[in-house]
């Protein structure tokens, strides 16, 4: 199957002398991780469907040190945060969009120290923009009337205080939005924040993505919906430990407008 | 003979105050002994958050029960020092309800006082059940046994001490009052304490001045006491809420501190003109190269070691903690419990030394051990449960710091990813150049 997305790199702008819009930052998972490569697609998709003038920095795209800085690895973090900047700089990039609450907070919060200063957002930000602007539409489809909870991705709710972008999706989705019983500023982590992702737990009795699965499975949800590659892989692990992945999908919140629209 | 009572009172409160400053004064000493950290901007925006969240309480409501429990118990605090302020300027002058010339306001102060004095003590009792009756988790974790446990008790039964003194004290003036007892005119209103009378119906003048001289002397001496015996207890939040909600984190939860050493360094090493075989500049020759992270104490900054006595165990932050509710070492409170013991020790250490001398000890390993510090998964939880501002997430990351960059010692997998990120620029062993492929992978 041939999707026939259309992925401008920066450089390729560069060379014809242009300049987008927003700049795509896809992030190491969204490159790498089979699961999440899928989400870049969905999010592309979409951009294309609208035409969004958009590009991405391709094989200059380097980790933003998110791991390493949480790791406690501050001269690793900033090493790639400056190699980062000098890149966003050079191509004198303003405004950013990333599919990565990790990135995203990385490059919003902790880049402008370093030189680095741009407009930031979380794909479900940018796409709660867009459909305000009137240039997404939105609708139901396969997800009409199904019960969906959301999983807060901490390092966008908690951490950067954005609740509201991907519940407004959903709800324009026409789903039954359930929430569980610890969300928005007292959401639960999937347990792969801090580096975590990247190493096994300490021992104790359960694994964090397991309890977090378990709370969200008590809402009885048709879906689970997530922003965040990472948050993904972890409910996807959970939901399969709990022998329901044949029932309940976990999906990005862009991959549900994707489908719902036909894309 | 007639102003003994004054003179030992004088004595009395000369003590408990000149006590109190001498500990506030340690306090501030180990509070300074921390790394300085620039806390002098914004200071509207710290003012409003500390009316906010301090003065107003309002993180203490997102649990409703405990937080309006709370709020009954700080209003009465709070408001019967008004009170106090008489009571200690009767004791100095040897007056009896010096404010009593105010009439009708003064009955309504009164009458104020004792509804709140029966408000905190219901809510203290209901306080003492839920930690010693119904068992709530967060106050029966691992860090909780001996003396935070205790702790936590003493500060009940006092307040229960102290307001039954207060009412017994009101329930027998208002009984003299009606006798016509000599120094005893008619003052205050006593909707609470008017139902104790019973308890002293039939007792001659005499007897019941012994038990209002004496319930009046019990409590006074017992908020000296209690005074002073804040600074050994989790009970210095009630001072020290507000200044460290005032120097708390204004910005995101997610922005984690900016190291300007390490920026210097960076910035050097991407220089294309840099020469990496130059002399150090004359002034930075004989600059000791600072420590990363934290492995003491004393390596914190003054606003984390503020916090650590500010902290008043209430666990909030632990229950929320992802780590901990799936079992895991890690206890946020505990990090803060910690870093106050291991303050308090290097404290003691400096006040019979008069400087410190190595006692062989750290925070970490000897107070924090290394798994609690991997276990934090950095999801902000415990920063934003915290209902006075407290980030124990900034201790995690300033230890896990001098792990990775003092000691190398990460967890292995760990470092593996860190060599990923610096050879392939990703997390894990793909290729910079493989960052495009997915356009064309089904």
């Amino acid at each position: 199957m041939s999707e026939n997305l259309k992925v401008p790199t920066m450089a390729s702008m560069m060379a014809e002398d242009k300049k987008p819009e927003v700049l795509f930052w896809v992030g190491c998972a969204g490159s790498f991780d089979d699961r999440a490569k899928k989400i870049t697609k969905a999010f592309v998709k979409i951009l294309n469907n609208i035409g969004v003038d958009f590009a991405v920095l391709g094989t200059e795209e380097s980790c933003t040190g998110d791991p390493a800085k949480r790791a406690g690895n501050e001269f690793l973090f900033q090493m790639q945060a400056a190699t980062n900047i000098e890149v966003l700089n050079a191509y004198e990039i303003k405004k950013i969009v990333t599919t990565c609450p990790h990135c995203f907070n990385t490059i919003k919060n902790e880049y402008p120290a370093l030189g680095g200063n741009y407009e930031v957002m979380h794909h479900t930000q940018f796409l709660k923009k867009l459909l305000d602007e009137g240039k997404l539409k939105v609708e139901g489809g396969q997800f009409k009337g199904k019960r969906i909870t959301f999983h807060d991705p901490c390092y966008l709710g908690r951490a950067n205080g954005e609740y509201e972008a991907p519940r407004e999706l959903l709800r324009k989705l026409d789903v039954e939005l359930v929430e569980m019983k610890s969300c928005k500023s007292r959401g639960l982590c999937c347990g792969a924040g801090g580096a975590q992702m990247f190493k096994d737990a300490e021992p104790g009795n359960k694994e964090v993505n397991i309890h977090r699965t378990e709370e969200a499975l008590e809402t009885k949800p048709e879906a689970i919906a997530a922003g965040c590659p990472f948050c993904n892989t972890m409910m996807t692990d959970g939901v399969k430990n709990k022998e329901k992945q044949d029932s309940i999908k976990v999906y990005d919140v862009v991959e549900m407008i994707a489908e719902a629209g036909d894309l | 003979m007639e102003y003994i009572p004054q003179i030992l009172f004088i004595v009395a409160l000369a003590f408990s105050v000149w006590f109190f400053a001498r500990n506030v004064g340690r306090l501030r000493r180990n509070i300074l002994l921390g790394k300085d950290v620039d806390k002098t901007d914004n200071k509207p925006a710290r003012l409003n958050k500390m009316i906010r969240v301090a003065l107003g309480q309002s993180k203490m409501v997102t649990r409703p029960i405990a937080g309006f429990l709370h709020i009954l118990i700080y209003v009465g605090f709070v408001i019967i020092n008004i009170e106090v302020l008489e009571i200690i300027l009767d004791g100095i002058f040897g007056t009896h309800r010096l404010f009593a010339f105010i009439g009708p306001v003064y009955d309504f102060l009164i009458g104020s006082f004792e509804i709140l004095a029966l408000l905190v003590l219901i809510s203290v009792i209901f306080f003492w059940t839920r930690r010693n009756i119904m068992k709530i988790k967060r106050f029966w974790s691992k860090e909780m046994k001996g003396w935070p446990k205790n702790d936590a008790n003493n500060i009940l039964y006092f307040e229960v001490i102290l307001m039954v003194l207060f009412l017994t004290m009101n329930a027998t003036d208002y009984q003299l009052q009606m006798n016509g007892a000599e120094g005893y005119a008619e003052a205050g209103a006593f909707p609470v304490s008017q139902y104790l009378l019973p308890l002293f119906d039939g007792l001659s003048n005499s007897t019941l001045i012994a038990i209002e001289r004496t319930a009046w002397w019990a409590h006074i001496l017992g908020i000296f006491f209690f005074l002073n015996y804040l600074y050994y207890s989790k009970h210095l939040h009630i001072l020290l809420a507000f200044p460290n909600v005032y120097y708390s984190k204004l910005t995101s939860n997610g922005q984690f501190a900016h190291n300007e050493t390490v920026a210097k360094e960076v910035k050097m090493m991407m220089d294309p003109d840099a020469d990496p075989y130059a002399m150090p500049e004359e002034d930075a020759s004989d600059e000791v190269p600072e420590k990363f992270g934290a492995s003491d104490a004393t390596d914190l900054n003054w606003f984390q070691l503020l916090s650590a006595y500010t902290c008043t165990e209430c666990g909030r932050c632990t229950s929320e903690c992802p780590a901990n509710q799936t079992g895991k070492k890690l206890s946020p409170r505990k990090i803060m419990m910690d870093t106050r013991d291991r303050l308090e020790e290097i404290g003691e250490n400096i006040n019979k030394n008069g400087e410190f001398k190595d006692d062989g000890k750290k925070l970490l390993d000897d107070y924090i051990t290394r798994e609690e510090l991997w276990a934090c998964t950095t999801c902000n939880a415990c920063v934003e449960a915290c209902p006075v501002g407290i980030d124990p997430l900034s201790i995690i990351m300033e230890m896990r710091q001098y792990l990775v960059m003092e000691e190398s010692a990460a967890p292995m997998e760990l470092n593996n990813a860190m060599t990923n990120i610096e050879n392939n620029a990703a997390p894990w062993p793909y290729n910079q150049q493989d960052r495009l492929n997915w356009i064309n992978e089904n």
